[in-house]
């Protein structure tokens, strides 16, 4: 369960998120929508206690973030996966070794054989060769870096995943591997999860519960029908613009 | 002229209080590196790794300084000391100039140049490209990791070079003193020996520490608090690189009032 309340953040005179509520369920996938540069990162990194908010709280697994002690919150963050917008690849390591670090239980990440067989594991998940592994990320296209940033975020069986935009910037196929591993995480290991993303068709399928956020604040939130179905003026809007641009790009047709 | 005496106040305010943040932001990075130090088993790899880095990637260019600066005060002394000055001082003043200052001294400023832009931007990047914030998603602190090893390196491996550096110095100014003034390998002994106290030696280790210390911290904070992409780095490389290097001589002033001071 991640709860947030109330919570808001600014950088200088620039107010990103201004009252930002939003509960995720226990099991529940809630893709966050909006458009770009309106705090969904800031949003995502506020959780993992990595931006420290002006005001209100965010409850991870009944511990509120803010008041952990070093440990503790080292401890919280080993359940949460997070994908990195750009995969925030280690350059100086290839990609078993990075992988091998979202092993946060110690005693896993020591036994290289387990860490051999998990990371070969997740890199098939998310749709890579098995050659990859002794690659470094310079040598790797920025989908296939996004991908083993994926790979990372799940190699420990996290709890929790945060998504920042996993299928931007991804060819067709992957991303709908992407979004049905996203689908598969949830249904069959019961993970919860908020996916950022602008790819309003997959929200749509992977999500239990889709959210917009806009100006600071969640503008509307429910599940995909609600949302085709809403009057709101800033999901109109959104939805939009959103299949507007999709029906003139090619990647966005009929996935 | 009263608007711009208020102006200036102002401006001056700011820089005190910047200055006073930056400081209070150092202080709690070294705060949770001295944290970090429980963490043995992650710091200790990683240190090996930087030393080895540090110590062979640097060590060619150190004898090549200190060779070079050894031979010059050798033959400047010679230039200098004529007419009634014995000539063994030329051992003198090349065992304690390369000692005391030219040893510490042009190594502290040449790695300053050297690990503190590598380190300054090797962070700043990883801040940038959100591999720091990455690190830390999974659990893991940046201090043990990224921090420790560096400034541990610098620390150890900075004496070592210096003290190479010492032994090159004297060597050359040697040699070159044998080679083009009328020097005997006696007379270069005993002008060396006779101003030397074993405290010199120390002097120089405890000079190159304090410089270690200095490349580190100050490369390392400044490459880990890095802000705005590419630019940011840049200007934390070349902020590293400056603020290092003046601190290396304010350290060299400084420690020579302190521990000289007869
Ligand atoms: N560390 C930071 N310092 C200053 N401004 C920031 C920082 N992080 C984000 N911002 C600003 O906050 C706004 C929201 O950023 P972000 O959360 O990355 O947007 P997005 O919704 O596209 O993910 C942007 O205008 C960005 O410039
Ligand atoms: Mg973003």
């Amino acid at each position: 369960m991640i709860e947030i309340t109330d919570l808001a953040k600014h950088f200088g005179a620039q107010v990103v998120l201004d009252g930002v509520t939003l509960s995720v369920k226990e099991g529940e996938t809630m893709a966050l929508l909006g458009p770009s540069g309106t705090g969904k990162s800031v949003l995502l990194k506020t959780i993992i206690g990595l931006i420290r908010p002006d005001r209100g709280r965010v409850v991870v697994d009944d511990l509120d973030v803010a008041t952990l002690s070093r440990k503790a919150l080292s401890r919280l963050r080993g359940t949460i996966g997070y994908v990195f917008q750009n995969g925030a690849l280690f350059d100086s390591m290839n990609v078993f070794e990075n992988v091998r670090l979202g092993l946060t239980d110690p005693d896993q990440f020591k036994d290289l054989d387990f860490a051999r067989s998990r990371v070969a594991d997740c890199l098939a998940l998310v749709n890579l060769p098995a050659e990859t592994t002794g690659k470094m990320p310079s040598e790797l296209s920025g989908g296939m870096r996004k991908r083993v940033g994926i790979a990372r975020a799940i190699a420990g069986r996290p709890k929790y995943v945060l998504y920042d935009e996993p299928t931007s910037g991804l060819d067709p196929v992957n991303a709908d591997i992407i979004d049905a591993l996203v689908k598969r995480l949830d249904t069959e290991l019961g993970v919860t999860s908020i996916m950022v993303t602008h790819d309003v068709r997959g929200a749509f399928r992977t999500a239990d519960r889709v959210a917009l956020l806009t100006q600071g604040r969640i503008a509307a939130i429910g599940t995909p029908d609600d949302f085709l179905a809403s009057e709101d003026p800033a999901v109109r809007a959104f939805l939009q613009r959103d299949f507007e641009l999709s029906s003139t790009s090619s990647g966005g047709v009929d996935r | 002229m009263t608007a711009l005496a208020i102006q200036v106040q102002h401006r001056v305010g700011r820089a005190v209080l910047d200055t006073l943040a930056a400081v209070g932001r150092f202080a709690a990075l070294v705060v949770e590196m001295g944290r970090g130090l429980t963490e043995v088993r992650v710091w200790l790899p990683r240190t090996l790794d930087e030393s080895w880095n540090i110590g062979v990637g640097s060590f060619f260019i150190v004898l090549l300084i200190s060779s070079f600066a050894g031979a010059v005060t050798a033959l400047q002394a010679g230039y200098q000391f004529t007419g009634n000055i014995p000539i063994y001082v030329v051992g003198s003043v090349v065992t304690e100039s390369v000692v005391l200052e030219l040893g510490p001294v042009l190594v502290g400023l040449i790695l300053a140049g050297r690990i503190g832009a590598r380190y300054a931007a090797e962070l700043g990047t990883m801040r940038v490209t959100e591999q720091i914030d990455a690190l830390e998603s999974l659990g893991r602190s940046p201090a043990s990791h990224l921090l420790i090893p560096r400034v541990l390196a610098c620390l150890l491996m900075i004496p070592i070079l210096v003290i190479f550096a010492d032994v090159m110095g004297v060597a050359s100014g040697w040699f070159a003193s044998k080679q083009a003034l009328p020097v005997t390998d006696a007379d270069f002994i005993y002008g060396a020996r006779v101003f030397w106290r074993p405290f010199d030696a120390w002097y120089s280790i405890i000079k190159a520490f304090f410089f270690a210390g200095a490349i580190g911290f100050v490369s390392c904070y400044m490459g880990y608090s890095t802000k705005q992409g590419a630019e940011g780095v840049g200007r934390s490389t070349t902020g590293a690189v400056v603020t290092s290097s003046v601190l290396i001589l304010l350290l060299d002033t400084l420690l020579a009032k302190l521990l000289l001071s007869v």
